[in-house]
């Protein structure tokens, strides 16, 4: 296999790479049994394979794709729709499923100057300007769940996977902003230019992914 | 805003040193010798264009556009693209010529650019338009002169995708009596979203087999053998016409011996409102991006009143010169020292090396100086030495 045919796949660390790998040694890919979700390393060869994965943080994974350094790539669609990149989505691989929402206190009602603390500004943006409602987004990058509490915002932004973490916080879900799960993307040349390769292990997980779910 | 530092430039906009700048002429210089092999002329336009005109009929969307006021408070673009420009000398300085025209061009397009910093909002294209002929064979000359252009400049891998936009548009109403569905379907196939895609064809509640039909669209890609498939796909006139005009074309390709690296995608789609038949990209080594661009827009020349048929594309030039390998220079620089006392004989010296197309760099020795510096001496292929007695030394 020469070295144009090595596929490489950036995917975050954590969770969504153990669910992923799991998933393309259930399609038939042969991976090394040392590829885990607790590697510390940035990359991990899988040479019978023929793929190479680079671990990175979540968000930087359609950066990577779209700047071909990755041909493709596994991604949550909530970074997807903050990031906004020319990558090809090829495929809902259905892991990691949870949901993109609005919170606040339990007793929230609608006050004069409306203010949303989020890591997601454009996706919170973006859906309150659907929604006809005028509020001022403030970006945070962590511990969101806090600004309610302690008044620097009315309501929050964020992923719910199990609602836990709103419940301990005392916050409670307002609305549903859309179903996330992660996707397979793909670089727009080596979508083109190894289009065998792609389309084939598309092919395999795509198998195993519709089997998991009712047609 | 804080004050700009001396060096700053605006965002966007680049300077060429030397060896990019002689990068960029050579791959322009390449690509130019194809076009007027194939008997395209080049044509120049001015940078700023009316809104109103060439900003409206462009395939590049309002907010990407550089607007400015002139005296009369007429809003000004600079120039997004060069199709609509030349659209509109078609129409009027070239309106008396025959048609078809052949055109080229090499020009920078302004568009502003949103993500992250660096991305460029000042860029070369080149490119050709062949407008006034409506032919399969028209297409087939410019996906083969795309690709004739992109191998001038050496580039492999190399591979030009082809998708036919009044084809998918036939294949989609054939299906969906609802146009938003149509619409919406295209807007995710633009975005690259399969899976959008693919959701919402599920979503739409079709018989079995129209839905299978439509998901297939995404499937049906590779050489000739799927416009077979597409043919038992196309029910109506419209559309098995756009299917024969694809075959016709591929036909002339395979006529031209320029098949080889054409790959038939009827999911790509590009600037919707835009492109009327085919559609093409271009891809090759460059990382993530594609090269090339274009296809037939028929509907563009009617905004300025003469209504022709066209087809053509841009080279995407920066893209081109990062992707294509270093190309090799004519002729050889070299520096030449001399001592005053025999400046003639050095300077006879330098003319003769010109006439024979050596770039020739004069140095003059300083007093007491023997020797070129070394540090100058590792941008030159040669130096020679001119000394006192007027002899010339390697």
């Amino acid at each position: 296999m020469s070295a144009f045919d090595t596929l490489t796949i950036a995917m975050p660390k954590g969770r969504i790479f153990g669910e992923a790998t799991e998933l393309l040694r259930q399609a038939g890919v042969p991976l090394p049994a040392d590829v885990s979700e607790d590697s510390r390393k940035l990359t991990v060869s899988a040479p019978e394979a023929g793929l190479s994965f680079l671990l990175v943080k979540p968000v930087d994974v359609p950066t990577y794709v779209e700047h071909g350094v990755a041909d493709l790539g596994v991604v949550g669609k909530d970074v997807l729709l903050e990031e906004a990149r020319d990558v090809y989505e090829l495929l809902d691989l259905g892991i990691s499923p949870c949901h993109m929402a609005v919170a606040g206190l339990p007793d929230w009602s609608p006050v004069l100057h409306p203010k949303v603390a989020t890591k997601y500004p454009r996706i919170a943006d973006r859906y309150f300007r659907e929604q006809g409602q005028q509020v001022e987004v403030i970006k945070l990058n962590g511990s969101v769940e806090l600004a309610p509490l302690i008044g620097l915002a009315d309501r929050i932004v964020d992923i719910v996977s199990t609602g836990r973490t709103l419940k301990e916080n005392g916050l409670t879900e307002l609305e549903h902003i859309t179903d996330i799960t992660s996707r397979l993307i793909a670089n727009r040349a080596s979508y083109r230019l190894k289009s065998g390769r792609i389309q084939d292990l598309y092919e395999k997980l795509a198998s195993v992914v519709e089997k998991g779910e009712p047609v | 805003m804080a004050k700009p530092r001396e060096f700053e430039k605006p965002t966007g906009v680049r300077d060429f040193p030397p060896r990019v700048a002689e990068k960029k002429r050579a791959v322009e210089e390449r690509v130019r010798v194809c076009f007027e092999r194939w008997g395209y002329r080049e044509v120049i336009t001015p940078t700023l264009e009316y809104f109103e005109t060439v900003g409206g009929a462009s395939a590049i969307e309002e907010h990407k556009l550089f607007k400015l006021l002139d005296r009369d408070g007429q809003t000004l673009v600079l120039r997004p693209d060069q199709t609509a420009p030349i659209a509109r000398v078609v129409a009027s300085m070239l309106r008396e010529e025959p048609l078809p025209l052949r055109l080229y061009y090499h020009a920078n397009v302004f568009r502003a650019q949103e993500n992250e910093a660096g991305r460029n909002a000042e860029f070369y294209q080149s490119g050709v338009e062949l407008v006034g002929d409506a032919s399969p064979e028209a297409d087939a000359e410019v996906v083969a002169l795309a690709m004739e252009a992109l191998q001038a400049c050496e580039i492999e891998p190399l591979q030009i995708v082809v998708g036919h936009i009044g084809l998918l548009d036939g294949l989609l109403s054939e299906r969906l009596t609802d146009r938003s569905q149509a619409a919406l379907l295209k807007e995710s196939l633009g975005q690259r979203n399969f899976v959008a895609y693919r959701n919402q064809v599920r979503r739409f509640q079709l018989p079995k087999e129209d839905e299978e039909n439509l998901l297939s669209l995404l499937r049906i890609r590779g050489n000739r053998e799927q416009l077979t498939v597409l043919r038992d796909l196309a029910h109506t006139g419209r559309t098995r016409e756009a299917v024969s005009h694809l075959e016709a074309m591929w036909d002339a390709l395979e006529d031209m011996g320029a098949a080889g690296h054409v790959v038939l995608d009827l999911s790509l789609v590009g600037s919707l409102d835009y492109y009327t038949g085919i559609y093409f990209e271009g891809y090759g080594s460059a990382k993530g991006a594609y090269l090339v661009s274009g296809g037939r827009y028929d509907r563009l020349l009617e905004q300025f009143d003469r209504p022709t048929p066209a087809t053509g594309f841009g080279l995407k030039t920066d893209r081109l010169m990062e992707a294509s390998p270093s190309f090799d220079r004519e002729g050889e620089r070299i520096a030449l020292a001399y001592s005053p006392k025999a400046r003639e004989e050095a300077f006879r010296e330098a003319r003769r090396l010109r006439e024979a197309g050596q770039a020739v760099f004069l140095y003059r020795f300083k007093e007491g100086e023997t020797a070129v510096p070394a540090a100058m001496r590792k941008s030159f292929d040669r130096v020679l030495e001119v000394k006192e007695d007027g002899h010339v030394r390697i």
